[in-house]
């Protein structure tokens, strides 16, 4: 099926993630599709497969235009989506997974499906047991799984999300096979990735998207050149040259240590982590989103603990003690969701001070308030001390956030400390955090912004599918050169570098 | 100025709307028995003011009732919904009657103190195993709660009925009443003991004071809020959230042992009346507000005594109050989610 999109927006808030893209994709091929985190990427895939209705344009399917409203109504049009977390249901079977959300009709009986599903199966490369339950499959089974149903419920669109995350290599090679075979028989694949690699490996076209349009306008056929992918993807970064200082000489034992450790969260496993993160740095985590950055953020946190291996905060092993003895240790985090788990929105700047209260039974609310009033001073907050912290803007509420870190932090976790913020508060936010790294704090933080990685950072680590690389002093990196390492390419020969 | 005055018109009509439509529900209700209204609202909204006795009765149901809807208020504050409070209750009736009867002899006095700690520890212990099951199991504390409930009344008929069965004959109406000496003092012919409404008063000040001055009631609020913000600020979320469980189990035990010691002078199987599902409505109502807690505590306790009458006068069953009481919640809640 040929499937096009028209002019097609999509808003959310003042974010405008879809800017009347217009794009085409001819059936019987693979497509890549290609962009950084918040490219717009997924939006589109989601308003392809009905998950969410334009604001604007139109799609047309088979020179048809098509009001989708809702995944079900899609893939009775012909367009299936495996995201990149399985959506199943895990306690049920392959065949009853395969049964409960067939459209009507497309199944005779119970036997018929099994039949369908085998021959499916078999054509197709994938080993399956019908009787098998979901939960007691690996992440790659599961979408194997979630290929056929879609293929045998009829769709002649199949969009994959991320494919290659969290599944084994053999089973990577599996999917390609399979995948060459469903675009011969004619249908069309949208292979939406951040690998540069695969996408050069698999895909006869490719369509790179940059804040929510299409670069340069229209698919482009494969191969292309790396680098012009990766251009188009980032932008012409690294034109200013850098400004960096000597890193000093510290004897200061390492705020964290990480000996051989092992952890895993969700579908994500870091494997054998040795690192040491020093006093007095700031280490900018780079990575598209998901590829360890949170996990390796949240294992330093202590909100993670390591299924092997060690974690030593300023020498002192903390391994498996929970986030409250991490923090009794010096160690803060700032989420990237300030209200979600940062802060508490219906309380004040002084209620949260007078939280951050040691002993006493009652609230020093003087003390609290005027611990408030400084902070505002200081951090330059538009506030009171007694407004609630929901009613702050986003700028100050993560000022906030930075004014609530206690005097002896030894190491801050920041995720994302820019996010949302103008230029300005930014600026105002980054002065704030070099200062505490000039009083001696390790400070780490992960950021989709490379120019914000390349101006901050002092170390930068990229993380690339699971994968954490070695510190790089930053002197001695290029824009492009990280651009290059978060697709992956040299990344290998980066780590064995450091081996 | 002009939204705010709007804002102010909302603020006292919508609550009004939902008293008007709470009536109008009732009246229904009423209607289609045949029944006046009117007459119907003067015994359950009046009745229970017309003579001493009522009143007596009508302030004994208040103070339990009170006592439950403020650990309730804690636990609202604590973020949770401790439907458990009826077992808790249940709990420390039982646990009450423990020392009565292994000590009869001892002075009344520290007995009755004896009492009250022991049917608050048994309150709290109840619920603290709500607090584990959720912690340690991950069973919402709504259906743990709800399963200690049954828990707790199956534990009652079987004391009633085995180890403290009447000497006489073993009977569902409870056991032995308890020596005079040990009943909690009334004032002169009237069921009315002092004591009760004056430990319900004393909880209400003291939880009013420990959620709205202490640095315990502030991280308990804080918890309520966002246990992970809490939790990243260094307050010890889990920890916080027993204990909020605990207190409201141990006030809702002392409202057990005022059952024993103070109304029933027995332990019957029956003993917690549906009193801390009560509490449960007056303090949704409230909004675990404590200056609301005790308007409404009487309000509820003067609709249920009030109407006992109406069998006796019209004729109907007295579960009106009890539909009057519902709807009254029913509306608040709606029309609060209306406004936000």
């Amino acid at each position: 099926m040929h499937i096009a999109v028209e002019n097609l927006t999509k808003r959310f808030g003042a974010v405008c993630a879809n800017n009347r893209l217009t794009i085409s994709f001819a059936a019987g091929q693979i497509h890549g599709v290609l962009g950084e985190n918040g490219a717009g990427k997924s939006t589109l895939m989601k308003l392809l497969a009905g998950f969410i209705q334009p604001d604007e344009g139109r799609i047309v399917f088979d020179n048809t235009p098509r009001r989708l409203r809702g995944p079900g109504d899609a893939l009775v049009a012909g367009v299936g989506m495996v995201h990149q977390e399985p959506l199943d249901i895990p306690a049920f079977t392959v065949l009853e997974n395969l049964l409960c959300a067939a459209p009507p009709g497309v199944f005779r009986s119970r036997r018929a499906a099994q039949t369908a599903l085998l021959e499916l199966a078999e054509r197709l490369g994938f080993p399956v047991d019908p009787a098998a339950r979901l939960d007691q499959l690996t992440i790659g089974q599961r979408q194997q799984v979630e290929i056929m149903r879609l293929l045998l419920c009829g769709a002649q669109v199949l969009i994959l999300d991320e494919p290659t995350t969290g599944i084994t290599a053999a089973q990577a090679r599996a999917l390609f096979a399979a995948l060459r075979q469903i675009a011969a028989e004619g249908r069309t694949v949208l292979f939406v990735s951040h690998k540069l690699e695969e996408v050069a490996e698999l895909c006869h076209t490719v369509t790179v998207l940059r804040n929510g349009q299409v670069v340069p306008p229209g698919q482009l056929p494969m191969p292309q050149p790396q680098e012009y992918l990766l251009e188009l993807m980032f932008g012409e970064a690294g034109a200013a040259p850098p400004i960096y200082r000597p890193l000093p000489v510290i004897d200061a034992p390492p705020v964290w240590e990480l000996r051989n450790v092992t952890v895993r969260s969700g579908a994500l496993q870091l494997v054998d982590l040795n690192h040491r993160f020093a006093a007095g740095r700031i280490i900018g985590l780079a990575g598209l989103d998901g590829s360890g950055q949170q996990v390796l953020l949240r294992l330093l946190a202590g909100q993670l603990a390591p299924d092997r291996g060690q974690v030593l905060v300023n020498g002192r092993d903390l391994t498996g003690a929970g986030s409250l003895a991490f923090r009794q240790a010096g160690v803060e985090y700032l989420p990237a969701d300030r209200l979600h788990d940062g802060m508490i929105g219906a309380l004040s700047l002084a209620d949260h001070f007078a939280l951050l209260q040691h002993g006493g039974l009652m609230v020093d609310r003087r003390r609290a308030e005027e611990l408030a009033r400084r902070a505002i001073a200081d951090y330059q907050i538009k506030a009171t001390p007694i407004t609630p912290i929901a009613a702050l803007s986003g700028g100050n509420q993560q000022r906030a956030m930075l004014a609530l870190i206690p005097p002896n932090a030894r190491g801050i976790l920041a995720e994302q400390p820019a996010r949302g913020l103008d230029v300005a508060s930014a600026r105002a936010i980054w002065g704030r955090l070099q200062a505490r790294r000039d009083n001696g704090c390790c400070v780490i933080f992960s950021s989709p912004d490379l120019d914000e990685i390349m101006e901050y950072s002092d170390e930068v680590i990229v993380c690339f599918a699971g994968r954490i690389g070695p510190p790089i002093p930053r002197a001695l990196l290029s824009a492009s050169r990280l651009a290059e390492l978060i697709g992956g390419v040299g990344f290998d020969a980066l780590v064995d570098v450091a081996r | 100025m002009r939204t705010n005055r709007l804002k102010f018109a909302a603020n006292v009509t919508r609550p009004l709307l939902a008293l008007a439509a709470a009536f109008a529900l009732t009246s229904l209700a009423l209607l289609s028995t045949g029944v006046s209204p009117l007459e119907a609202y003067r015994l359950v909204l009046f009745g229970a003011f017309s003579t001493p006795v009522r009143l007596s009765d009508m302030i004994m149901l208040a103070a339990p009732l009170l006592l439950c809807a403020v650990g309730l208020s804690i636990t609202f504050a604590g973020g949770l919904y401790n439907l458990g409070v009826e077992g808790q209750m249940i709990a420390g009736a039982i646990a009450a009657m423990v020392p009565l009867r292994l000590w009869p002899d001892w002075p009344p006095i520290l007995l009755w103190v004896l009492a009250g700690l022991s049917g608050a520890a048994g309150g709290a212990l109840w619920a603290l195993l709500i607090g584990a099951l959720r912690r340690y199991a991950g069973v919402s504390e709504i259906f743990a709660g709800l399963g200690m409930n049954f828990l707790a009344s199956g534990l009652t008929f079987y004391m009633v009925l085995g180890p403290w069965r009447r000497q006489t004959s073993a009977s569902l109406s409870g056991t032995d009443l308890l020596p005079r000496e040990l009943w909690l003092p009334t004032l002169d012919r009237l069921r009315l003991a002092p004591a009760a409404p004056v430990i319900a008063l004393i909880a209400l000040a003291v939880v009013w004071w420990a959620l709205t001055k202490t640095r315990w009631g502030l991280e308990v609020r804080a918890v309520g809020l966002n246990p992970a913000a809490a939790a990243r600020l260094g307050v010890a979320a889990d920890r916080r959230m027993a204990e909020t469980l605990a207190a409201c189990g141990a006030l809702a035990g002392i409202a057990g042992m005022l059952q024993v010691v103070a109304v029933h002078h027995a332990l019957i199987s029956n003993i917690s009346s549906g009193i801390g599902l009560l509490g449960l409505l007056v303090a949704l109502l409230a909004r675990a507000d404590p200056r609301w807690l005790l308007p409404i505590a009487v309000a509820f306790a003067s609709f249920t005594v009030g109407s006992i009458q109406l069998p006796l006068t019209l004729g109907i069953d007295s579960a009106i109050a009890g539909v009057l009481q519902g709807a009254l919640v029913l509306f608040a809640l709606v029309s609060r989610a209306r406004r936000s």
